[in-house]
Protein backbone atom coordinates (compact mmCIF):
# COMPACT_ATOMS: atom_id res chain seq x y z
CA UNK A 1 0.00 0.00 0.00
CA UNK A 2 1.16 3.53 -0.72
CA UNK A 3 1.16 6.21 1.94
CA UNK A 4 0.61 9.94 1.68
CA UNK A 5 2.49 12.39 3.89
CA UNK A 6 1.06 15.76 5.01
CA UNK A 7 3.27 18.37 6.60
CA UNK A 8 2.34 21.74 8.07
CA UNK A 9 4.72 24.26 9.57
CA UNK A 10 4.27 26.92 12.22
CA UNK A 11 7.19 29.23 11.68
CA UNK A 12 8.17 31.83 14.28
CA UNK A 13 10.06 34.77 12.84
CA UNK A 14 11.80 37.42 14.95
CA UNK A 15 11.01 40.82 13.50
CA UNK A 16 13.78 43.30 12.78
CA UNK A 17 12.58 46.19 14.93
CA UNK A 18 14.68 48.40 17.20
CA UNK A 19 12.59 47.80 20.30
CA UNK A 20 10.42 45.12 21.90
CA UNK A 21 6.76 44.45 21.11
CA UNK A 22 5.16 46.20 24.07
CA UNK A 23 7.94 48.31 25.64
CA UNK A 24 10.85 50.51 24.56
CA UNK A 25 13.60 48.02 25.50
CA UNK A 26 16.37 47.59 22.93
CA UNK A 27 16.41 44.41 20.85
CA UNK A 28 19.86 42.91 21.06
CA UNK A 29 21.57 39.57 20.77
CA UNK A 30 24.95 40.47 22.18
CA UNK A 31 24.26 42.33 25.42
CA UNK A 32 25.00 40.85 28.87
CA UNK A 33 22.00 38.93 30.32
CA UNK A 34 19.12 40.89 31.82
CA UNK A 35 20.31 44.33 30.74
CA UNK A 36 17.56 45.20 28.22
CA UNK A 37 14.54 44.83 30.45
CA UNK A 38 11.96 47.09 32.06
CA UNK A 39 8.88 46.82 34.29
CA UNK A 40 6.70 45.88 31.25
CA UNK A 41 8.76 42.96 29.93
CA UNK A 42 9.61 41.85 33.49
CA UNK A 43 5.88 41.67 34.23
CA UNK A 44 6.07 43.94 37.28
CA UNK A 45 2.69 44.82 38.82
CA UNK A 46 1.06 47.91 37.36
CA UNK A 47 3.16 48.06 34.20
CA UNK A 48 1.14 48.44 31.00
CA UNK A 49 2.03 47.22 27.49
CA UNK A 50 1.98 49.58 24.49
CA UNK A 51 2.01 48.23 20.90
CA UNK A 52 5.05 48.84 18.70
CA UNK A 53 3.64 50.24 15.44
CA UNK A 54 6.67 49.12 13.44
CA UNK A 55 6.06 45.49 14.44
CA UNK A 56 2.47 45.79 13.21
CA UNK A 57 3.74 47.33 9.95
CA UNK A 58 6.34 44.61 9.38
CA UNK A 59 3.77 41.86 10.01
CA UNK A 60 1.30 43.45 7.60
CA UNK A 61 4.07 43.85 4.99
CA UNK A 62 4.91 40.16 5.37
CA UNK A 63 1.25 39.37 4.84
CA UNK A 64 1.13 41.52 1.71
CA UNK A 65 4.28 39.86 0.32
CA UNK A 66 2.72 36.44 0.94
CA UNK A 67 -0.61 37.34 -0.65
CA UNK A 68 -2.59 37.31 2.61
CA UNK A 69 -5.65 39.44 3.18
CA UNK A 70 -5.14 41.94 5.96
CA UNK A 71 -7.70 42.03 8.73
CA UNK A 72 -9.05 45.53 9.18
CA UNK A 73 -9.79 44.60 12.79
CA UNK A 74 -7.38 42.54 14.85
CA UNK A 75 -6.58 42.27 18.52
CA UNK A 76 -4.48 40.52 21.14
CA UNK A 77 -5.31 37.70 23.56
CA UNK A 78 -3.68 36.29 26.64
CA UNK A 79 -2.32 32.78 26.37
CA UNK A 80 -1.91 31.43 29.89
CA UNK A 81 0.84 29.03 30.89
CA UNK A 82 3.41 28.58 33.61
CA UNK A 83 7.04 28.43 32.65
CA UNK A 84 9.97 30.55 33.85
CA UNK A 85 10.61 31.92 30.34
CA UNK A 86 7.44 34.05 30.63
CA UNK A 87 7.39 36.30 33.70
CA UNK A 88 3.72 37.28 33.59
CA UNK A 89 2.52 33.64 33.40
CA UNK A 90 0.87 34.55 30.12
CA UNK A 91 2.05 35.42 26.66
CA UNK A 92 0.36 38.20 24.73
CA UNK A 93 -0.59 36.63 21.39
CA UNK A 94 -3.37 36.74 18.80
CA UNK A 95 -5.79 33.82 18.95
CA UNK A 96 -9.04 34.72 17.20
CA UNK A 97 -8.39 37.93 15.25
CA UNK A 98 -4.86 37.79 13.78
CA UNK A 99 -3.40 40.49 11.51
CA UNK A 100 -3.24 38.40 8.31
CA UNK A 101 -5.38 35.59 6.85
CA UNK A 102 -4.76 33.28 3.89
CA UNK A 103 -2.04 33.69 1.29
CA UNK A 104 0.61 31.19 0.34
CA UNK A 105 4.13 30.35 -0.81
CA UNK A 106 4.87 28.81 -4.22
CA UNK A 107 7.23 25.86 -4.36
CA UNK A 108 8.50 23.76 -7.28
CA UNK A 109 9.59 24.88 -10.72
CA UNK A 110 8.07 25.37 -14.16
CA UNK A 111 5.00 23.22 -14.66
CA UNK A 112 5.32 21.73 -11.20
CA UNK A 113 4.74 24.95 -9.28
CA UNK A 114 2.45 24.26 -6.33
CA UNK A 115 1.10 26.57 -3.68
CA UNK A 116 1.54 25.89 0.02
CA UNK A 117 -1.38 27.76 1.55
CA UNK A 118 -0.94 29.92 4.63
CA UNK A 119 -3.70 29.73 7.22
CA UNK A 120 -2.85 32.98 9.00
CA UNK A 121 -0.06 35.15 10.38
CA UNK A 122 -0.25 36.47 13.90
CA UNK A 123 1.92 38.61 16.10
CA UNK A 124 3.02 37.78 19.64
CA UNK A 125 5.82 38.36 22.12
CA UNK A 126 8.81 36.05 22.36
CA UNK A 127 9.75 34.29 25.61
CA UNK A 128 13.01 34.64 27.54
CA UNK A 129 16.03 32.48 26.81
CA UNK A 130 16.64 29.66 29.27
CA UNK A 131 20.10 28.17 29.54
CA UNK A 132 20.40 24.76 31.13
CA UNK A 133 23.27 23.87 33.46
CA UNK A 134 24.13 20.79 35.54
CA UNK A 135 22.36 21.87 38.70
CA UNK A 136 20.17 24.80 37.70
CA UNK A 137 18.66 26.75 34.83
CA UNK A 138 19.55 30.39 34.15
CA UNK A 139 17.20 32.90 32.57
CA UNK A 140 18.05 35.90 30.41
CA UNK A 141 15.02 38.14 29.88
CA UNK A 142 16.62 40.25 27.13
CA UNK A 143 14.62 38.28 24.55
CA UNK A 144 11.43 38.33 26.59
CA UNK A 145 8.81 40.51 24.92
CA UNK A 146 10.55 40.86 21.56
CA UNK A 147 8.18 40.86 18.55
CA UNK A 148 7.60 37.41 17.12
CA UNK A 149 5.53 36.75 14.01
CA UNK A 150 4.04 33.29 13.60
CA UNK A 151 3.29 32.06 10.09
CA UNK A 152 1.01 29.03 10.13
CA UNK A 153 0.83 26.96 6.95
CA UNK A 154 -1.83 24.49 5.89
CA UNK A 155 -0.66 20.82 5.77
CA UNK A 156 0.08 21.20 2.03
CA UNK A 157 3.61 19.82 1.98
CA UNK A 158 4.14 16.14 1.20
CA UNK A 159 7.84 15.48 1.71
CA UNK A 160 10.85 16.82 3.57
CA UNK A 161 12.04 18.47 0.35
CA UNK A 162 8.69 20.30 0.01
CA UNK A 163 9.25 21.64 3.53
CA UNK A 164 12.78 22.75 2.66
CA UNK A 165 11.56 24.53 -0.47
CA UNK A 166 8.81 26.24 1.49
CA UNK A 167 11.17 27.44 4.21
CA UNK A 168 13.80 28.58 1.71
CA UNK A 169 11.25 30.58 -0.28
CA UNK A 170 9.63 32.01 2.86
CA UNK A 171 12.99 33.07 4.23
CA UNK A 172 13.98 34.69 0.93
CA UNK A 173 10.75 36.70 0.83
CA UNK A 174 11.04 37.87 4.44
CA UNK A 175 14.68 38.87 4.04
CA UNK A 176 13.79 40.71 0.81
CA UNK A 177 11.04 42.60 2.63
CA UNK A 178 13.51 43.62 5.35
CA UNK A 179 11.10 42.12 7.88
CA UNK A 180 13.65 39.86 9.53
CA UNK A 181 17.27 38.82 9.15
CA UNK A 182 16.05 35.19 9.30
CA UNK A 183 19.41 34.21 10.70
CA UNK A 184 18.98 30.56 11.65
CA UNK A 185 21.97 30.38 14.00
CA UNK A 186 20.64 33.30 16.01
CA UNK A 187 17.24 31.60 16.23
CA UNK A 188 15.54 34.31 14.12
CA UNK A 189 13.43 31.64 12.43
CA UNK A 190 12.17 28.62 14.39
CA UNK A 191 9.56 26.12 13.31
CA UNK A 192 7.13 23.73 14.93
CA UNK A 193 6.49 20.88 12.53
CA UNK A 194 3.25 18.89 12.17
CA UNK A 195 3.44 15.66 10.25
CA UNK A 196 0.95 12.89 9.55
CA UNK A 197 0.87 9.84 7.30
CA UNK A 198 -2.21 8.09 5.87
CA UNK A 199 -2.93 5.35 3.35
CA UNK A 200 -3.32 6.78 -0.16
CA UNK A 201 -6.87 5.47 -0.26
CA UNK A 202 -7.96 7.51 2.76
CA UNK A 203 -9.17 11.04 2.23
CA UNK A 204 -8.87 12.05 5.87
CA UNK A 205 -5.58 13.30 7.29
CA UNK A 206 -3.76 10.82 9.53
CA UNK A 207 -3.07 11.42 13.22
CA UNK A 208 -0.63 14.28 13.50
CA UNK A 209 2.52 14.44 15.52
CA UNK A 210 4.12 17.74 16.45
CA UNK A 211 7.85 18.34 16.71
CA UNK A 212 8.59 21.58 18.54
CA UNK A 213 11.04 24.42 18.19
CA UNK A 214 13.46 23.43 15.46
CA UNK A 215 15.85 26.13 14.26
CA UNK A 216 17.90 24.57 11.46
CA UNK A 217 16.60 23.52 8.04
CA UNK A 218 18.84 20.47 8.20
CA UNK A 219 17.37 19.45 11.55
CA UNK A 220 13.82 19.91 10.27
CA UNK A 221 14.60 17.82 7.20
CA UNK A 222 16.18 14.99 9.22
CA UNK A 223 13.40 15.05 11.84
CA UNK A 224 10.74 14.90 9.12
CA UNK A 225 12.39 11.97 7.37
CA UNK A 226 12.73 10.06 10.63
CA UNK A 227 9.13 10.79 11.62
CA UNK A 228 7.71 9.86 8.19
CA UNK A 229 9.54 6.50 8.34
CA UNK A 230 8.45 5.90 11.94
CA UNK A 231 4.78 6.62 11.26
CA UNK A 232 4.75 4.65 7.99
CA UNK A 233 6.26 1.62 9.76
CA UNK A 234 3.57 1.81 12.49
CA UNK A 235 0.78 1.94 9.90
CA UNK A 236 2.30 -0.88 7.83
CA UNK A 237 2.43 -3.15 10.87
CA UNK A 238 -1.26 -2.45 11.48
CA UNK A 239 -0.73 -0.14 14.44
CA UNK A 240 -1.96 3.39 14.97
CA UNK A 241 0.00 6.59 15.50
CA UNK A 242 -0.46 8.37 18.84
CA UNK A 243 -1.23 12.08 18.68
CA UNK A 244 1.55 13.69 20.68
CA UNK A 245 4.39 16.19 20.80
CA UNK A 246 7.83 14.76 20.14
CA UNK A 247 11.28 16.17 20.61
CA UNK A 248 14.01 15.89 17.95
CA UNK A 249 17.39 14.76 19.23
CA UNK A 250 19.87 15.74 16.54
CA UNK A 251 22.67 13.70 18.06
CA UNK A 252 20.79 10.38 18.04
CA UNK A 253 18.91 11.31 14.88
CA UNK A 254 15.57 10.29 16.45
CA UNK A 255 12.41 11.87 17.80
CA UNK A 256 11.26 11.11 21.35
CA UNK A 257 7.86 11.41 22.97
CA UNK A 258 7.68 14.38 25.34
CA UNK A 259 4.89 12.95 27.52
CA UNK A 260 3.40 16.33 28.30
CA UNK A 261 0.60 16.56 30.83
CA UNK A 262 -2.90 16.48 29.39
CA UNK A 263 -3.76 19.88 30.81
CA UNK A 264 -0.65 21.56 29.51
CA UNK A 265 -2.40 22.76 26.37
CA UNK A 266 -5.35 24.40 28.03
CA UNK A 267 -4.17 27.95 27.49
CA UNK A 268 -7.47 29.59 28.57
CA UNK A 269 -7.18 32.36 25.99
CA UNK A 270 -9.10 35.54 26.68
CA UNK A 271 -8.96 39.07 25.22
CA UNK A 272 -5.99 41.04 26.55
CA UNK A 273 -7.63 43.75 28.66
CA UNK A 274 -4.49 45.93 28.77
CA UNK A 275 -4.44 46.57 25.01
CA UNK A 276 -6.82 48.20 22.57
CA UNK A 277 -7.64 46.58 19.23
CA UNK A 278 -5.77 47.35 16.01
CA UNK A 279 -7.90 48.89 13.26
CA UNK A 280 -6.26 49.40 9.88
CA UNK A 281 -7.87 51.53 7.20
CA UNK A 282 -7.34 51.11 3.45
CA UNK A 283 -5.11 54.17 3.30
CA UNK A 284 -2.63 52.72 5.81
CA UNK A 285 -2.59 49.29 4.17
CA UNK A 286 -2.07 50.83 0.70
CA UNK A 287 0.71 53.05 2.05
CA UNK A 288 2.49 49.99 3.42
CA UNK A 289 1.88 48.07 0.20
CA UNK A 290 3.63 50.86 -1.73
CA UNK A 291 6.69 50.37 0.47
CA UNK A 292 7.08 46.70 -0.51
CA UNK A 293 10.09 45.55 -2.50
CA UNK A 294 9.82 43.41 -5.62
CA UNK A 295 9.22 39.72 -4.82
CA UNK A 296 12.11 37.33 -5.60
CA UNK A 297 10.07 35.42 -8.21
CA UNK A 298 9.04 38.64 -9.99
CA UNK A 299 12.62 39.87 -9.95
CA UNK A 300 13.87 36.61 -11.50
CA UNK A 301 11.35 36.93 -14.34
CA UNK A 302 12.28 40.58 -14.90
CA UNK A 303 16.01 39.75 -14.98
CA UNK A 304 15.32 37.11 -17.65
CA UNK A 305 13.38 39.48 -19.92
CA UNK A 306 15.00 42.85 -19.21
CA UNK A 307 18.62 41.62 -19.31
CA UNK A 308 18.17 38.50 -21.53
CA UNK A 309 19.72 36.33 -18.84
CA UNK A 310 19.33 32.53 -18.71
CA UNK A 311 17.06 31.11 -15.97
CA UNK A 312 20.10 29.86 -14.07
CA UNK A 313 21.80 33.29 -13.95
CA UNK A 314 18.59 35.01 -12.86
CA UNK A 315 18.16 32.46 -10.06
CA UNK A 316 21.70 32.88 -8.73
CA UNK A 317 21.66 36.69 -8.90
CA UNK A 318 18.22 37.06 -7.27
CA UNK A 319 18.90 34.58 -4.46
CA UNK A 320 20.17 37.47 -2.37
CA UNK A 321 18.80 40.98 -2.68
CA UNK A 322 22.19 42.75 -2.23
CA UNK A 323 23.73 40.64 -5.03
CA UNK A 324 20.81 41.46 -7.34
CA UNK A 325 21.22 45.16 -6.50
CA UNK A 326 24.97 45.03 -7.16
CA UNK A 327 24.28 43.43 -10.55
CA UNK A 328 21.75 46.09 -11.54
CA UNK A 329 23.92 48.98 -10.38
CA UNK A 330 26.84 47.66 -12.44
CA UNK A 331 24.65 47.21 -15.53
CA UNK A 332 23.27 50.73 -15.09
CA UNK A 333 26.85 52.00 -15.40
CA UNK A 334 27.00 50.63 -18.93
CA UNK A 335 28.41 47.11 -18.51
CA UNK A 336 27.02 44.22 -20.56
CA UNK A 337 24.49 42.25 -18.44
CA UNK A 338 25.75 38.79 -19.37
CA UNK A 339 29.38 39.59 -18.62
CA UNK A 340 28.42 41.23 -15.30
CA UNK A 341 26.45 38.09 -14.49
CA UNK A 342 29.36 35.79 -15.40
CA UNK A 343 31.82 37.73 -13.30
CA UNK A 344 29.45 37.84 -10.31
CA UNK A 345 28.59 34.15 -10.49
CA UNK A 346 32.17 32.97 -10.80
CA UNK A 347 34.67 35.43 -9.39
CA UNK A 348 32.64 37.63 -7.04
CA UNK A 349 30.65 34.88 -5.32
CA UNK A 350 33.81 32.78 -5.02
CA UNK A 351 35.75 35.62 -3.37
CA UNK A 352 32.81 36.40 -1.06
CA UNK A 353 32.67 32.74 -0.08
CA UNK A 354 36.43 32.48 0.48
CA UNK A 355 36.71 35.63 2.55
CA UNK A 356 33.36 35.35 4.35
CA UNK A 357 32.74 39.01 3.55
CA UNK A 358 29.43 40.69 2.92
CA UNK A 359 28.78 42.23 -0.48
CA UNK A 360 27.69 45.48 1.16
CA UNK A 361 31.07 45.68 2.84
CA UNK A 362 33.68 45.29 0.06
CA UNK A 363 35.94 47.91 -1.56
CA UNK A 364 34.83 46.81 -5.05
CA UNK A 365 32.05 49.15 -6.18
CA UNK A 366 29.61 48.89 -9.12
CA UNK A 367 31.56 51.87 -10.58
CA UNK A 368 34.98 50.21 -10.52
CA UNK A 369 33.46 46.87 -11.58
CA UNK A 370 31.79 48.48 -14.60
CA UNK A 371 34.94 50.29 -15.70
CA UNK A 372 36.95 47.07 -15.38
CA UNK A 373 34.47 45.32 -17.68
CA UNK A 374 34.71 48.19 -20.15
CA UNK A 375 38.48 47.70 -20.30
CA UNK A 376 37.92 44.00 -21.03
CA UNK A 377 35.28 44.66 -23.69
CA UNK A 378 37.42 47.20 -25.49
CA UNK A 379 40.27 44.65 -25.37
CA UNK A 380 42.41 47.18 -23.50
CA UNK A 381 43.37 44.44 -21.06
CA UNK A 382 43.33 40.68 -21.53
CA UNK A 383 41.41 38.18 -19.40
CA UNK A 384 44.23 37.03 -17.08
CA UNK A 385 45.10 40.66 -16.30
CA UNK A 386 41.42 41.42 -15.71
CA UNK A 387 41.10 38.51 -13.27
CA UNK A 388 44.10 39.70 -11.29
CA UNK A 389 42.84 43.25 -11.28
CA UNK A 390 39.40 42.09 -10.14
CA UNK A 391 40.88 40.38 -7.10
CA UNK A 392 42.84 43.51 -6.31
CA UNK A 393 39.74 45.72 -6.59
CA UNK A 394 37.87 43.28 -4.37
CA UNK A 395 40.62 43.48 -1.73
CA UNK A 396 41.63 47.12 -1.90
CA UNK A 397 39.39 48.97 -4.30
CA UNK A 398 40.71 51.55 -6.74
CA UNK A 399 40.08 52.98 -10.18
CA UNK A 400 40.85 50.32 -12.86
CA UNK A 401 41.75 52.72 -15.69
CA UNK A 402 44.25 54.55 -13.52
CA UNK A 403 45.81 51.30 -12.28
CA UNK A 404 46.16 49.95 -15.83
CA UNK A 405 47.80 53.16 -17.02
CA UNK A 406 50.09 53.48 -14.01
CA UNK A 407 51.41 49.93 -14.23
CA UNK A 408 51.34 49.58 -17.99
CA UNK A 409 48.99 46.59 -17.84
CA UNK A 410 47.32 47.55 -21.10
CA UNK A 411 46.93 44.72 -23.55
CA UNK A 412 49.26 44.89 -26.51
CA UNK A 413 47.07 44.88 -29.61
CA UNK A 414 49.79 46.68 -31.50
CA UNK A 415 50.37 44.33 -34.45
CA UNK A 416 53.95 45.48 -34.90
CA UNK A 417 55.02 44.42 -31.42
CA UNK A 418 53.23 41.09 -31.59
CA UNK A 419 54.66 40.44 -35.11
CA UNK A 420 58.12 40.86 -33.69
CA UNK A 421 57.51 38.50 -30.73
CA UNK A 422 55.86 35.92 -33.02
CA UNK A 423 58.69 35.95 -35.52
CA UNK A 424 61.19 35.37 -32.70
CA UNK A 425 59.17 32.54 -31.14
CA UNK A 426 58.67 30.72 -34.44
CA UNK A 427 62.38 31.05 -35.27
CA UNK A 428 63.47 29.79 -31.85
CA UNK A 429 61.05 26.81 -31.82
CA UNK A 430 61.28 25.23 -35.27
CA UNK A 431 60.33 21.74 -33.96
CA UNK A 432 57.14 22.96 -32.28
CA UNK A 433 56.22 24.92 -35.41
CA UNK A 434 56.74 21.75 -37.44
CA UNK A 435 54.50 19.80 -35.01
CA UNK A 436 51.74 22.33 -35.59
CA UNK A 437 52.08 22.01 -39.31
CA UNK A 438 52.01 18.24 -38.83
CA UNK A 439 48.55 18.59 -37.23
CA UNK A 440 49.29 18.88 -33.50
CA UNK A 441 46.93 21.63 -32.45
CA UNK A 442 48.27 22.02 -28.88
CA UNK A 443 51.63 23.07 -30.34
CA UNK A 444 50.05 26.40 -31.25
CA UNK A 445 49.02 26.99 -27.61
CA UNK A 446 52.63 26.54 -26.59
CA UNK A 447 53.80 29.13 -29.10
CA UNK A 448 51.08 31.59 -28.02
CA UNK A 449 52.26 31.04 -24.43
CA UNK A 450 55.78 32.01 -25.45
CA UNK A 451 54.54 35.22 -27.08
CA UNK A 452 52.53 36.03 -23.93
CA UNK A 453 55.68 35.50 -21.89
CA UNK A 454 57.70 37.86 -24.07
CA UNK A 455 54.96 40.49 -23.83
CA UNK A 456 54.85 39.97 -20.05
CA UNK A 457 51.24 38.84 -20.23
CA UNK A 458 49.97 41.84 -22.12
CA UNK A 459 49.58 40.55 -25.68
CA UNK A 460 46.13 39.90 -27.03
CA UNK A 461 46.17 36.06 -27.17
CA UNK A 462 43.76 35.74 -30.13
CA UNK A 463 45.80 38.19 -32.12
CA UNK A 464 49.04 36.39 -31.20
CA UNK A 465 47.61 33.05 -32.42
CA UNK A 466 46.60 34.55 -35.76
CA UNK A 467 49.98 36.12 -36.34
CA UNK A 468 51.86 32.92 -35.38
CA UNK A 469 49.75 30.94 -37.86
CA UNK A 470 50.66 33.42 -40.57
CA UNK A 471 54.34 33.28 -39.70
CA UNK A 472 54.38 29.47 -39.81
CA UNK A 473 52.60 29.50 -43.13
CA UNK A 474 55.48 31.66 -44.25
CA UNK A 475 53.39 34.71 -45.04
CA UNK B 1 -19.31 25.49 31.92
CA UNK B 2 -22.58 23.62 31.71
CA UNK B 3 -23.20 20.15 32.96
CA UNK B 4 -25.67 17.61 31.61
CA UNK B 5 -28.74 18.76 33.51
CA UNK B 6 -28.51 22.32 32.24
CA UNK B 7 -27.30 23.99 35.43
CA UNK B 8 -24.01 25.85 35.53
CA UNK B 9 -21.05 24.33 37.26
CA UNK B 10 -17.37 25.20 37.53
CA UNK B 11 -14.73 22.49 37.86
CA UNK B 12 -12.84 24.18 40.69
CA UNK B 13 -10.35 21.37 41.08
CA UNK B 14 -9.27 21.67 37.45
CA UNK B 15 -9.15 25.46 37.61
CA UNK B 16 -6.89 25.21 40.66
CA UNK B 17 -4.64 22.83 38.83
CA UNK B 18 -4.42 25.11 35.78
CA UNK B 19 -3.79 28.20 37.91
CA UNK B 20 -1.29 26.44 40.17
CA UNK B 21 -3.39 27.03 43.30
CA UNK B 22 -3.10 24.69 46.26
CA UNK B 23 -6.39 24.44 48.16
CA UNK B 24 -7.76 22.18 50.84
CA UNK B 25 -10.96 20.32 50.03
CA UNK B 26 -12.84 22.56 52.49
CA UNK B 27 -11.65 25.66 50.64
CA UNK B 28 -12.50 24.05 47.37
CA UNK B 29 -16.10 23.32 48.28
CA UNK B 30 -16.45 26.84 49.67
CA UNK B 31 -15.25 28.36 46.42
CA UNK B 32 -17.26 25.84 44.44
CA UNK B 33 -20.39 27.20 46.00
CA UNK B 34 -19.44 30.87 45.52
CA UNK B 35 -18.25 30.45 41.94
CA UNK B 36 -21.35 28.50 40.92
CA UNK B 37 -23.48 31.33 42.25
CA UNK B 38 -21.49 33.86 40.20
CA UNK B 39 -21.98 31.73 37.10
CA UNK B 40 -25.71 31.52 37.80
CA UNK B 41 -25.81 35.29 37.97
CA UNK B 42 -24.09 35.62 34.60
CA UNK B 43 -26.49 32.98 33.30
CA UNK B 44 -29.29 35.54 33.52
CA UNK B 45 -27.87 37.08 30.33
CA UNK B 46 -29.02 34.02 28.43
CA UNK B 47 -32.61 34.90 29.09
CA UNK B 48 -32.20 38.13 27.13
CA UNK B 49 -32.68 38.38 23.40
CA UNK B 50 -29.16 39.27 22.21
CA UNK B 51 -29.72 38.67 18.50
CA UNK B 52 -27.72 41.08 16.38
CA UNK B 53 -25.74 42.46 19.32
CA UNK B 54 -21.98 42.33 18.85
CA UNK B 55 -19.98 41.05 21.84
CA UNK B 56 -18.22 43.95 23.59
CA UNK B 57 -14.57 43.30 24.20
CA UNK B 58 -13.44 46.80 25.15
CA UNK B 59 -14.98 49.51 27.29
CA UNK B 60 -14.30 52.41 24.94
CA UNK B 61 -14.54 52.71 21.16
CA UNK B 62 -10.82 53.46 20.86
CA UNK B 63 -8.17 51.61 18.86
CA UNK B 64 -4.56 51.84 17.68
CA UNK B 65 -2.81 52.95 20.84
CA UNK B 66 0.65 52.62 19.28
CA UNK B 67 4.13 53.64 20.29
CA UNK B 68 6.91 54.49 17.85
CA UNK B 69 9.86 52.10 17.59
CA UNK B 70 12.11 54.21 19.82
CA UNK B 71 14.41 52.89 22.56
CA UNK B 72 13.54 53.95 26.12
CA UNK B 73 15.94 53.09 28.96
CA UNK B 74 14.54 50.42 31.29
CA UNK B 75 15.79 48.94 34.56
CA UNK B 76 19.44 48.63 35.47
CA UNK B 77 20.85 45.15 35.83
CA UNK B 78 21.11 45.63 39.63
CA UNK B 79 17.47 46.66 39.84
CA UNK B 80 16.41 43.54 37.93
CA UNK B 81 18.52 41.18 40.00
CA UNK B 82 17.39 42.77 43.29
CA UNK B 83 13.98 41.11 42.97
CA UNK B 84 15.33 37.73 41.87
CA UNK B 85 15.62 34.91 44.41
CA UNK B 86 19.10 34.03 43.16
CA UNK B 87 21.44 34.79 40.27
CA UNK B 88 24.47 33.34 38.52
CA UNK B 89 26.57 35.16 35.90
CA UNK B 90 23.91 37.79 35.42
CA UNK B 91 21.20 35.22 34.71
CA UNK B 92 18.29 34.65 37.05
CA UNK B 93 18.85 31.30 38.70
CA UNK B 94 15.90 28.90 38.93
CA UNK B 95 15.58 25.19 39.74
CA UNK B 96 16.44 23.07 36.73
CA UNK B 97 13.57 22.97 34.26
CA UNK B 98 13.19 20.53 31.39
CA UNK B 99 13.54 21.80 27.85
ZN1 LIG C 1 10.97 46.12 28.43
Amino acid sequence: MKYLVSIGLETHVQLKTRTKMFCGCLLSTDCPPNTNVCPVCMGLPGALPLMNKEAIRKTVMSGLMLGCSINKYSRFDRKNYFYPDMVKNYQISQNTDPLCIGGGVDIGKGENIRRVRINHIHLEEDAAKINHYDRHSGIDYNRCGTPLMEIVSEPDMHSSSDAMEYLTALRQILVYAGVSDCNLEDGNMRSDVNVSVRPETSDRLGTKVEIKNMNTFKGICAALEFEIDRQTAILKSGGSVVQETRRWDGECGETFSMRTKENAHDYRYFPEPDLLPVMLDDGTIEQWRSELPELPGKKRERFKTQYSLPEYDAGVLCAQLPVAAFFEQTVQRGAAPKSVSNWIMTDLLRLLGQTGRDISDIPLTPDSFASLLKLVDSKSINTPTAKELFEELFEKGGEPEAIVKERGLGQVSDTGAIEEFAARVVAENPKVAADYVGGKAPALQYLVGQVMKLSRGKANPQMAAEIIKRKIAGE
Amino acid sequence: MDNENGTVHMDVERICELAHFDMTSEEMSEYQDQLDRILEYVEMLRQLDLDGIEPTMYGQPVANNFREDIVVPGLTHDEVIRNAPDQANGEIKVPKVVE
